[in-house]
């Protein structure tokens, strides 16, 4: 097992990616922000804390969303669902959506099936804190990355307790 | 985590943490049937075919709006419109149905131990959707669900069955299931309703007196009187019967609390239950209706790919 991001690291991963959010957001308008269930919906909580601190007075919207029922291996192995919570509209908006690992791209094409079931987007844009890029199965590509990582193909890497650690196969 | 059980036949068969299971990913599904587009394609290669060999409505809409929510392919068949009256078996029929390459079987049947009999003898995943007098497995974990979601639990909830509980698989199935998970059960209606010995079978109070039992639950889960599958004189009439057993607006209002009110439908309105008891807002009656979908994606989705 290595760690790929310190719990220092990490937050000073998150202050960076919040930084990136600002800059091509400066007013937060019609922004929502969608963490992937569960690393992901982790990983969102401490980045639209860490702009809510940078804007207090604003409210940004923050989700959760679950793959589970849209996974393309579903005859392969049954998953108990997680929690889905979108409470806002996302017709019109444009949709932050936030993962801890981008590989293959499966699960973030998932991911935008289900947010076309909840309405029509005007624009999504990816934030994730790994990059593993040489891995991709589907043309995906993040707006925001917080680092990339050379890793082989059946390696993992998972954000758990507060750092982000690669256990090889 | 998975289901232990590869058919659902019954509650009997199932633990602790199947029901959970089940109710826990209901509730996703709930979730699911909010949204604006109210179907995911987690089915979508499943083919599952519902068999009705005896009437109904409620069950048979909610598992073929389930399956279509969940995106699998269906087919409908009614024991009445079919070669079964030409005098083809179940298992002939099922056979013939399953080699046009059949995942699920979802069945009805008057003759109580039917899915049990089919699930000896064919591969697909078999859901009983009520067999005779026996089990109705999906009613009682949607009435699990409900009281869950109205009442915040189950453990320790004081559930009274009322009415016809000789002839009710709901009233079997929601027994196993509430004694399963921590509740406690009290039957109530008329001695002749009430089988012999089911105290000491299945573990539940038994009551003769309608305004007893009502005082001490929390839900009334009220049955109909299946005369359907009586073939003795049970009561004299149902007159009589709303009398003794019939919930209307005034006795609910003489108690000191309001309790729940639940029906698994369909019912005879004016005999067990008086309209103005049936519409009210103690009664979670079409809560029931609108869990059920929910209810039983989960349980499809759970069993989808048990048979690989």
């Amino acid at each position: 097992m290595a760690v790929l991001l310190s719990t220092e690291q990490l937050s000073a991963t998150i202050r960076t990616l919040a930084k990136a959010l600002r800059e091509r957001h400066p007013g937060f308008e019609d922004v929502v922000f969608v963490g992937i269930q569960q690393g992901g919906a982790v990983l969102g909580e401490e980045i639209v804390a860490e702009l809510q601190r940078l804007n207090p007075g604003k409210t940004i919207p923050y989700g959760q969303l679950d793959i589970t029922f849209y996974r393309d291996d579903i005859r392969k192995n049954i998953i108990p669902p997680d929690k889905m919570n979108i409470h806002f509209g996302v017709e019109n908006k444009t949709v932050i959506l936030i993962d801890d690992v981008l590989f293959t791209g499966r699960t973030i094409k998932a991911a935008l099936d289900v947010l076309f079931d909840y309405g029509r987007p005007a624009k999504v844009e990816l934030c994730v804190l790994v990059d593993r890029n040489e891995h991709r199965q589907f043309p995906i590509q993040a707006d925001y990355v917080g680092t990339t990582v050379q890793t082989s193909r059946t390696d993992k890497v998972k954000l758990v307790n507060r750092e982000v650690i690669l256990i090889p196969a | 985590m998975q289901l232990t059980t590869r058919h659902l036949l019954g509650i009997k068969n199932l633990s602790k943490e199947d029901i959970s299971l089940i109710l826990s990913t209901a509730e996703q599904f709930k979730e699911v049937l909010q949204r604006p587009v109210k179907k995911v394609p987690s089915l979508r290669d499943v083919t599952i075919v519902n068999l009705f060999y005896e009437n109904s409505t409620r069950t048979r809409f909610s598992f073929e709006l389930a399956e279509k929510r969940l995106s699998a392919d269906t087919i409908n068949f009614a024991a009445s419109s079919s070669s079964a009256a030409k005098g083809e078996t179940l298992l002939d029929t099922v056979n013939n149905i399953l080699s046009m390459k059949v995942d699920m079987v979802v069945m009805r049947h008057s003759a109580s131990g039917a899915p049990h009999f089919l699930s000896q003898h064919i591969p697909a995943a078999i859901i009983n959707a009520g067999d005779g007098i026996n089990e109705h497995p999906t009613q009682a974990l949607l009435d699990a669900f409900s009281i869950r979601e109205k009442t915040g639990g189950l453990e320790g909830r004081k559930v009274a069955i009322i009415g016809d509980i000789m002839h009710s698989r709901v009233a079997q199935s929601n027994i196993y299931l509430l004694n399963r998970m921590g509740a406690e059960v009290t039957v109530c209606g008329p001695p002749t309703l009430i089988p012999k010995y089911i105290r000491e079978a299945l573990g539940v109070n038994v009551s003769y007196n309608l305004r007893e039992t009502l005082e001490w639950c929390d839900v009334a889960n009220v049955l109909r009187i299946q005369l359907e599958r009586q073939n003795q004189v049970l009561f004299s009439s149902l007159r009589e019967y709303s009398i003794a057993y019939g919930i209307n607006r005034q006795l609910l209002d003489s108690l000191d609390k309001e309790i729940v009110i639940m029906h698994p439908g369909p019912i005879n309105r004016g005999v067990e239950l008086d309209s103005d008891v049936a519409d009210s807002k103690q009664s979670i009656i079409l809560q029931q209706v609108e869990n059920g979908v929910a209810v039983r994606m989960a349980v499809l989705y759970l069993l989808a790919n048990r048979n690989n």
